[in-house]
This record gives structure tokens, C-alpha cells and sequence, in this order.
């Protein structure tokens, strides 16, 4: 007698809990006109109890030391290798080919460690001390925006979801992300890893739903610091720009592109979510002794 | 009983009248618009007076821009950058901003004392800070021109085209160098904006360009109100809009180039918390907090308008600080001896007395020096407010005036979280003797720029600007360049 297969309720991802939308709707995702899946169609209010627990979980995440937040990410990689033939299936039922979806897998998990190796390293790389012309001790660091709302790209369910978020939290950042709509699954399952790795709960929330819907609230929330949307609909950028005036958010664009490439890999796209922070303080000049940097 | 003393300060203080001369240069009658190179009429035919704020008369006509002239302007620029600005190497265009450093060097008292009189800011300030400051701006990214390659490794910085600059009144030809020099560093041509009260020393600087030599059309000066920026800034030839200016403005700007190709940097308003612990200097501490609020007539974005002082040392410093206030001199601002000139115009000036009407009203209570004030012009006495919660607007709201709401505290954790509540982020203060206070203190402040123990210090080496709704991208320094270049 064949045995009848457990079939998984994909749940979204808040305060690191697993709650259902409170709103008690969902979305089919189909392949070939057949449902997969019923996902969670996330509401208002879902967003909102997300940005509750990202900015809950901000301060202890940016004040970890970086040796910390580069484990947990590494911690991260780790896990999902472990998974791998989960997300691959998942991958295949969402219709990539298997050597395609062995691909894009291994490379969610080095990507994983390129940025966990960037967490104490970034820092580094655009502070400066500030030659004034003084007897001041001038030096400038970045430091994590805070919360940040993500529009992950459509068109890489897992690859870009997992490059994305790993240029916001490596930066100490914390975020609310909505994964794609049609490729869906992987982004729960990989909450499922993040549950796991000594993420702690609010550091990343993700949810399922409807970018049309999430649009205005997204970009609108005055708890919200930084926005990131990827992908080319002018209209949608047009909105998101002007919807994130009110509390000038810092509004980050980025192509719904190729995440196979390199340039998925660079510093710089931690910087996109970094402010820069100037700090001065006299140095005691005695007899001209010319102390200084 | 214990006695009170009190400092008479102006009995036995008074000083003769030292007043910077005006004799060694002439102002023209009249300041047309400077575009490609020349000084043209503009097409809107309107010219707009330029007072002293300090006798209310009149110092110049300056030229109105409109629609067209914007466009003249622009045009100007663009053919400037495709022309030449963009095929010039780093190397020749990095001399060219060291010209202007040197020319301003060289006439830095003409541009004091106009920017003084035009401003109405106390000399002391505008020849010690403002015009040499601006000077060291354009040595310092002079220097960067044939650099960019070492600033951004691996990136290949090009220019952006055509850079649309408009300034504040406050530090005129100091905020037109933060902007024209770093743009014109990254190989970007201008159009730049005066305020509407204080343009003369911006066309002094066209002058300069003049006199340096630089290509027809890399930097385009014109003037005119609001209307006249959002020429600029609605202008589809335009590639990056710089402003510096209150947020409510700066987002009227992000509204109007929202959906289009336009970059843009935004250095906006302010109220920054400078908080004294009772392990503080107090001396050194007062000191601080008069520059941080009193600096400029308090026309300063990153003005330390609230003063959190721990409550243990709240009488002395109080005290201390009222005494201290009984000595600023007030008046003349060509006099050398002046610490606080005049209000920059008689809107602001309504502006100040409109929040000390609020604050007073709102249950605070009010102190200002006696002093004698001028007849004509505008004048504000240097104020503060004791008694003050966390919800008067005095608090709240950027009053760019000299006008400071003290509030006390117990805690590092309670000042903390009052200091970073507002929505502003530009810039903060902490006065403490302990190493390990102060650096708590600074990375927890929510704020771009964080003086320990001074306070409203700047430097062209030194990345200048703000988090939350006080704006964003950075001047100054390295990062300064960013905003003016896009990577590949």
C-alpha cells in the first residue's frame, strides 16, 4: 500500500514565529494550471507586526560585534547546505531544471558566505580618519539604516531572495520581505533555515503575498528607514519614490537581474543600506607639542 | 541666607566701536545673472533688492531669473560639459578649482564684509569661518579631480552632467562651495541657485570664476525665490539636484523629481540635542553650548537647539550659562567685537518671535540678557527656555534662530532615547570627561555629524550631513564626491 504523502502548509515568517496571515487569506501557486501550494496572502496589518519586530530586533542585532553577526550568517549557509535537497525539489516543483536548481543552491549557500565574511570586514573598507585642519580626533563609520522594507525580486525565488537579504543584515540592518509572488516556496522554506541558525527572532521576516497590495504600506510606514525594490516597473518606482518622502526613507533600486553574475558580490551593496557617521573630539594641545592624526 | 552673586558684565565691559572698513571695495548698483561666462541681463527683466539686515538699507538690485533664464543657464551648462569640461583631464580641472581657492584667498576680507553686511552675520564669523572655510573647500576637492580612480577602487567614477545646486542664506558662499567644488571635482557642470536674501557674495564668486579663467558655462549662477529653484530642479536637462534648505522644502523637491532620472542629495533641517553630564568641563561645557546655539544667530541646520543637561549639575550650568549669555554682544555686525549679529530678514525674524510667543505660551519659562538693540534692523536677543517638556513645540520644531530649550535628565539611557526622539538626525553633542561615556554616547546618537566635548566644528575633509528626515548623502571629505558621480 503506497503511503499517502504529508503535504506542507507554507506559513509566513514574523518575529520569528510561524503565524498564518492574519487575515485568513492565501493565494494558489500553480505550475501548469496545477496548485502546489495555497500561500499566505499577507495583509496590512501582517507588514505591520512584521516592522514591529524588525525594529524590536534591531538594536540587539547592529550591536552584536561583527565577529557575532558573521557567524550567524556563515551559521546560515551552514543549515541550508544541510537542506539542499529540500530546496532543490522545491526549486523543480516550481519548474526549474534540476541541474539548474543544484546550481542555484550552491551558489545561495556561497553567497551566504562571501557576505558573512564581508560583516566584520565592510567597516573597514569606508571608515576614514578625517585629516581637519585642528586639533580634533575626526573619524567617519557606517552604521546600519535600521529597518528595512524589501520587494525581493520576482524571478529568483531563492538566489536573489538569499543575495538581497544578505546585503541588509550583514550591515546590521533588519528587514520585512515580501518574496516573490510566483516563486514563493523557497522563501518560507528558507525562513524554516533562518529559524534555525541563530538568527534571532525580527532580524528577517518574510512574507507571501501580493506586491500591487504591499505597494503604498510598504512605502509609507514611518517606522521604515530604507525601501528596496527590485525590479523595472517605472510605475512602481515612481510610487515607492514618492510614498518614502514623508519620512525620507532611503530608497534603494536595483534590476530584477541575472543573480548568477558577480556583481551580485561587492561591498558596495551593504553600503547601499549604511549611513555614514562623523565623530569629532578635541586633542589636548599643550606647548604646541603637536599631538594629533 | 546665602548670598547670590551676580556679574555685572556691561559695567565695566564696554568697548569702543571696532568696525571692519567697507572702504576697500565698491558694490556694483546692480548684479546681473551670470551664465556661460558672462553677466547678462535676465530675460524675466526683473530685478530684486538686496538689503542689510542689520539698517534695513538697500545694497544692490540683483537680477531675477525666470523660466528662460534657468533654461539659458542649463543649456550653458550642458554644452560647457560636452564640450569641454568632460574632455578636460582630472589633472587641468583640479587647477581650475585651485584658482578659485587661491582667488578667494586673496580677496577674503571683500568677501567677509559683504558677506556680513548681506547676511548680517557677525564679522568675527564670516571672515574667521565662513570665507576661509569656503576657500579650504575649493583647495581640498581640487585635489580630488585626477584622484577619483583611488576614491572609489574598482568602480570607474564617471560625472553625472549637469549639477543643479540650490543653497540657503545662512553660510552663503560656504554652502556654494560645498556644492561647486566636489561637483566640479567629479567633472559635473553647474547651475547653481542663491538665496533670496543673501545673493551678493555668490556673484562675487562669479567674479572669481571669471578671473580664473574657467570655461564659459561650467558654473552658471542665478537667483530668484522658490519659483526660480524649481525651475532648475523641474528642468529635464538637469542630472542631479543638490539642496540645501529646510526638510518641508527638500521635500517638495523629492516630490516634483520622484520617477525620474534625477539624483539628488538633500541637507536639510535640524534640531540637535547637546547634552551635558555632570562629569563635564561645565566651563568648557557653556562655552559649547553658547557656540552650539548662538553661532551664526543660531541660522544653523546642525544648531545644538536642545540642551539636555543632567539634573544634578542643572542650577550651575543654568547659571553659568546665563551669565555667559549677559556677555555676548549683540549689535553691529561689522563690529569686530560682535558675537551675535542681526537676523537675516525680517520674515525669520517673525519666524524667531513667532516660536518665542509659543514657547512662553506653551508654560516654558523664557530668559534673555539685557541688552540694547539697534533701532533699525533685525534683531533677536540670544534666548533659552527653562521648563520645557519633550513635547513643546520649542522642542520639537527647527526654529534656526537663537533660541535654546533646555531639558534635564537622570539617566544615559533616558537622554538617549530623548535625544534621538525627533525625526531629524543631523547632528548631536555630548560633554562628558569620561572616555568610555563618550563613545556610548556616539554610537547611540541617531545623527550624521557628533561633537564630543566642541561642538559646530566643520571641515572640508570631514563628511557633513544627516540621517532620519534631516536628508541625506554626505559633503565633505571623500564621501562628499559620491553624490556627484555614478559607477559602473
Amino acid at each position: 500500500m503506497s503511503r499517502l504523502e504529508v503535504l506542507k502548509t507554507y506559513k509566513i515568517y514574523i518575529g520569528g514565529s510561524f503565524p498564518r496571515t492574519e487575515s485568513g487569506r492565501y493565494y494558489p501557486l500553480k505550475l501548469n494550471k496545477k496548485t502546489i501550494a495555497n500561500m499566505c496572502l499577507s495583509s496590512v496589518k501582517d507588514f505591520r507586526n512584521a516592522v514591529v519586530a524588525a525594529r524590536n530586533a534591531q538594536g540587539s542585532w547592529s550591536h552584536k560585534t561583527a565577529y557575532n553577526r558573521s557567524q550567524i550568517l556563515y551559521r546560515i549557509a551552514e543549515v541550508l547546505e544541510g537542506r539542499k535537497t529540500q530546496f532543490i525539489a522545491e526549486l523543480e516543483l516550481q519548474g526549474v531544471s534540476k541541474k539548474n536548481a543544484e546550481i542555484e543552491v550552491d551558489l545561495s549557500i556561497d553567497r551566504l558566505i562571501y557576505y558573512a565574511g564581508w560583516c566584520d570586514k565592510y567597516v573597514q573598507m569606508y571608515s576614514s580618519v578625517n585629516p581637519v585642519s585642528g586639533s580634533f580626533f575626526n573619524f567617519s563609520v557606517p552604521e546600519p539604516v535600521g529597518v528595512v522594507a524589501v520587494f525581493a525580486p520576482q524571478k529568483s525565488g531563492l538566489l536573489g531572495l538569499v543575495t538581497q537579504i544578505a546585503t541588509i543584515i550583514s550591515g546590521g540592518n533588519t528587514c520585512v520581505v515580501l518574496a516573490s509572488e510566483p516563486l514563493a516556496l523557497c522563501a518560507v522554506t528558507f525562513a524554516e533555515v533562518l529559524a534555525t541558525s541563530d538568527v534571532s527572532g525580527g532580524v528577517v521576516n518574510i512574507l507571501t503575498g501580493n506586491q500591487e497590495e504591499l505597494l503604498s504600506v510598504f512605502a509609507s510606514h514611518k517606522d521604515v528607514n530604507s525601501i528596496l525594490y527590485c525590479g523595472d516597473d517605472a510605475e512602481k518606482i515612481r510610487k515607492i519614490q514618492d510614498l518614502a518622502i514623508e519620512n525620507l526613507k532611503r530608497v534603494v533600486i536595483r534590476e530584477d537581474s541575472n543573480y548568477f553574475e558577480d556583481k551580485h558580490e561587492s561591498p558596495y551593496l551593504i553600503f547601499d543600506f549604511q549611513e555614514t557617521k562623523t565623530t569629532w573630539h578635541p586633542i589636548e594641545v599643550i606647548a604646541g607639542a603637536g599631538a594629533g592624526y | 541666607m546665602k548670598k547670590k552673586h551676580t556679574i555685572d558684565f556691561s559695567s565695566t565691559w564696554d568697548l569702543a566701536p571696532a568696525p571692519e572698513s567697507t572702504s576697500h571695495f565698491k558694490l556694483k548698483e546692480q548684479y546681473d545673472l551670470f551664465i556661460n561666462g558672462q553677466f547678462v541681463a535676465p530675460k524675466s527683466g526683473k530685478y530684486f533688492e538686496t538689503i542689510n539686515p542689520a539698517n534695513e538699507k538697500v545694497l544692490a538690485k540683483v537680477a531675477e531669473a525666470n523660466e528662460e533664464d534657468v533654461d539659458l543657464a542649463v543649456k550653458a551648462a550642458r554644452k560647457a560639459y560636452t564640450n569641454v569640461w568632460s574632455k578636460l583631464s582630472g589633472k587641468e580641472r583640479g587647477k581650475y578649482i585651485y584658482r578659485i581657492a587661491r582667488i578667494i584667498q586673496e580677496r577674503a576680507r571683500e568677501f567677509a564684509v559683504v558677506e556680513t553686511l548681506n547676511g548680517g552675520k557677525a564679522i568675527r564669523e564670516s571672515r574667521d569661518i565662513d570665507i576661509p572655510l569656503a576657500a579650504a573647500h575649493f583647495f581640498y576637492y581640487a585635489g580630488w579631480a585626477d584622484k577619483l580612480d583611488y576614491a572609489f577602487p574598482n568602480r570607474k567614477p564617471k560625472a553625472l552632467g549637469v549639477a543643479g545646486q540650490i543653497i540657503p542664506w545662512n553660510f552663503p558662499l560656504l554652502m556654494a562651495a560645498w556644492k561647486i567644488a566636489p561637483a566640479l571635482a567629479a567633472g559635473n557642470t553647474v547651475v547653481i541657485k542663491s538665496s533670496e536674501t543673501t545673493p551678493l557674495t555668490l556673484y562675487l564668486l562669479a567674479e572669481v570664476i571669471q578671473e580664473a579663467g574657467l570655461p564659459v558655462g561650467v558654473v552658471n549662477i542665478v537667483s530668484g525665490a522658490g519659483v526660480t529653484g524649481s525651475h532648475i530642479v523641474n528642468h529635464p536637462d538637469v542630472n542631479k539636484i543638490a539642496f540645501t534648505g529646510s526638510t518641508a522644502v527638500g521635500k517638495i523637491i523629492m516630490k516634483a523629481i520622484a520617477g525620474t532620472p534625477k539624483k539628488s542629495t538633500m541637507e536639510l533641517g535640524g534640531k540637535a540635542a547637546n547634552i551635558i553630564f555632570e562629569d563635564a568641563a561645565l566651563d568648557q561645557a557653556v562655552e559649547g553650548i553658547v557656540n552650539g546655539i548662538y553661532f551664526n544667530q543660531g541660522h544653523v541646520c546642525c544648531a545644538g537647539s536642545r540642551l539636555y543637561v543632567q539634573e544634578s549639575v542643572f542650577d550651575v550650568v543654568v547659571q553659568k550659562l546665563k551669565d555667559r549669555m549677559q556677555s555676548l554682544r549683540v549689535g553691529d555686525p561689522l563690529d569686530k567685537n560682535t558675537d551675535i549679529g542681526a537676523i537675516n530678514s525680517k520674515k525669520q525674524l517673525d519666524t524667531i518671535n513667532k516660536y518665542l510667543k509659543i514657547g512662553v505660551e506653551e508654560g516654558a519659562e523664557m530668559y534673555q540678557p539685557t541688552c540694547d538693540l539697534p533701532e533699525k534692523g533685525y534683531w533677536c536677543r540670544p534666548t533659552l527656555f527653562t521648563k520645557v517638556s519633550q513635547s513643546n513645540r520649542i522642542s520639537q520644531e527647527e526654529i534656526f534662530g537663537p533660541v535654546l530649550a533646555i531639558q534635564t535628565f537622570r539617566t544615559v539611557d533616558e537622554v538617549i532615547e530623548k535625544a534621538n526622539n525627533t525625526p531629524y538626525g543631523l547632528s548631536a553633542g555630548v560633554w562628558t570627561d569620561k572616555g568610555s561615556k563618550i563613545f556610548n554616547m556616539t554610537s547611540q546618537m541617531r545623527a550624521g555629524v557628533v561633537w564630543a566635548n566642541t561642538f559646530n566644528k566643520f571641515d572640508p575633509a570631514s563628511p557633513f550631513g544627516g540621517y532620519k528626515e534631516s536628508g541625506f548623502g554626505r559633503e565633505g571629505g571623500l564621501h562628499g564626491l559620491e553624490p556627484y558621480l555614478k559607477f559602473d
